[in-house]
């Protein structure tokens, strides 16, 4: 069953179009990938599903109910959490801070700051950032900025969760971490629709791949079918 | 765990010493001299005014000039109702009205960022300065009012009560998740909304309670110059000088904008009666001095030391 699903999906900057009407869907317990060449639209889709950006036209669905126009932090408490491509986190805070704010404010349930901080300290320990908590988070390296992104969106208790290029700039053995880690939040249950450039990652840990080129989704299948797929190649590596 | 002990062994000094410094205060127009009392009760509305504004300004990073509007709404609501209603309901009308004209404002300003937020809360002084004028000249045939006058003891009191519940209040937000989500709006506003923060209703109520505190002590200073006419009212001073104070000061801990505000009304008083012809430029001199050299103002100064003192790495902050 489709968790997550949209229609005809559009946005236009100014005369520019960032996303053509696409239609895609999300099933239950999926991991789904999102590529395409730079420009592509992948990133503004994303910020369409998450409320930062209204399709015009277009519609978005969260468990069959239709939360186009919803503001971002209502979507967030519905259960639909994102990480951002370039990092957005809290730099003064201490990091375990920036994961606790995700405890309180990303779901409707009220829970006591020492409860946050609880869980906001075995999340840290589930992405590996446990020895520093403590410390500023603009103190952290890129690598450790990303992985406390997914903590943080973690927090918030999502259902789905929506992660654009975690694995952008990491070496090769923090991409296979990065990788587990991925498969670790869907064995939790979370649905996970992610954008990423490392195709060694995106081939070996999703179920299905869709590709969208200059704002038009052009292929979608198995990551066989993508790979193989003429249409995508061409795209790639040009004519 | 040593650590843990440590803070709250300096908690409980930190609570014995305001608790002490409370009582001095509190029983102090009954032995000081009348200009003692009178004075206190500015570097108390000194005090309020910068604590408040520093309670939403601070932590956004969303820099308000509109104090000086709450401020003079607090100031007519005096005016107007000083003679038919006990002080103390008219105080507390004074804030929540100001605070209604926060939420009003608030909510529909506070999605403008920088630059472009400050500029109108500057203008919303201004309106309402004209505005009042407009109406008094057009329909009340008048020009300014006259306040009912209350003793300077009670000014003191009502003053100290605002104080003490400002700074109570300002401490609960920084201790509570709200305080934290202040600030993360401050410093990464959209990754705050998509964590589930409900920015504008977070930043509007917080707008809202400043302007409380701040409309209550213009209510009740009013008391003091029994005449009154909007450009008395709103006074840009009273946007500016908070503002000033708080930089002074130190706008991230709790007790900056109060050392701010205590040290600024104490100088503006020595250099006012010292030195009335060099009064500003000795002033303006001060600021940029600290501005220059004190980006943390005297409270990052007073970390600073502290933490070289105690060999720490980081400052308390």
């Amino acid at each position: 069953m489709a968790i997550l699903e949209g229609e005809g999906v559009t946005k236009y900057f100014g005369g520019l179009v960032a996303v053509s009407d696409v239609d895609f869907h999300v099933d239950q317990g999926e991991i789904v990938g999102l590529i395409g060449p730079n420009g592509a639209g992948k990133t503004t889709l994303f910020g369409l599903i998450s409320a930062a950006l209204v399709p015009k036209p277009g519609l978005i669905r969260f468990k069959g109910e239709n939360i186009t126009g919803l503001k971002p932090h209502q979507i967030c408490r519905k259960g639909l959490a994102r990480t951002f491509q370039s990092v957005k986190i809290f730099p003064n805070m201490p990091v375990i801070s920036n994961v606790a704010l995700g405890v309180h404010f990303g779901t409707p349930e009220r829970v006591t700051s020492a409860q946050a901080v609880e869980e906001a300290a075995r999340l840290l320990e589930f992405v590996g950032l446990s020895a520093m908590a403590a410390i500023p988070a603009k103190d952290l390296t890129l690598v450790n900025q990303k992985l406390l992104e997914v903590a943080r969106a973690l927090a918030t208790k999502p259902e789905v969760l929506l992660l654009d290029e975690i694995m952008a700039g990491l070496n090769s053995t923090e991409i296979a971490q990065a990788m587990e880690l991925v498969s670790k939040i869907r064995a939790q249950g979370i649905t996970i629709f992610m954008i990423e450039h490392v195709m060694k990652a995106i081939m070996s840990v999703c179920d299905r791949i869709m590709v969208l080129h200059h704002g038009k989704k052009i292929a979608e299948g198995t990551p066989q079918e993508i790979a193989t797929s003429e249409t995508v190649i061409k795209v790639y590596l040009g004519e | 765990m040593n650590k843990l002990t440590l803070t709250s062994k300096n908690f409980l000094i930190l609570r014995i010493i305001l608790l002490v410094g409370l009582i001095i205060l509190v029983t102090l127009p009954f032995y000081a001299a009348i200009y003692t009392t009178i004075f206190l009760s500015t570097i108390f509305m000194y005090i309020v005014l910068t604590s408040s504004w520093a309670m939403f300004s601070g932590p956004t990073a969303q820099i308000s000039l509109a104090t000086a509007a709450f401020f003079g709404v607090g100031i007519y609501i005096a005016a107007t109702l000083g003679t038919i209603m006990p002080l103390l309901v008219v105080v507390l009308i004074g804030g929540l009205v100001s605070a209604a004209l926060a939420l009003f404002v608030g909510g529909l300003t506070l999605r403008l960022k920088g630059i472009y937020f400050t500029i109108f809360t500057f203008g919303l002084l201004e309106l309402m300065k004209n505005l009042l004028l407009w109406f008094e000249i057009k329909f009340t045939g008048t020009r300014g009012r006259f306040v009912v006058v209350v003793d300077y003891n009670t000014v003191y009191f009502i003053m100290l009560a605002i104080l003490v519940l400002t700074l109570l209040t300002a401490y609960l937000i920084r201790q509570s998740k709200y305080g934290l989500a202040l600030q993360s709006i401050g410093e990464q506003e959209e990754a705050a909304e998509h964590i589930g923060i409900n920015v504008t209703l977070v930043k509007v109520f917080t707008f809202a309670i400043s302007a409380f505190f701040i409309g209550a002590a213009g209510t009740i200073m009013a008391t003091r110059w029994t005449y009154v006419d909007p450009y008395i009212a709103f006074n840009m001073n009273f946007s500016f000088t908070p503002v000033l104070m708080a930089i002074f000061g130190g706008i991230g801990p709790l007790f900056g904008p109060v050392l701010g505000a205590i040290i600024f009304a104490y100088l503006e008083e020595i250099l006012i009666t010292q030195f009335p012809y060099y009064y500003m430029l000795l002033f303006g001199m001060v600021m940029v001095v600290s501005v220059l050299y004190l980006p943390n103002g005297l409270i990052g100064l007073i970390q600073k030391w502290r933490a070289r003192a105690t060999g720490g790495e980081h400052g308390n902050s």
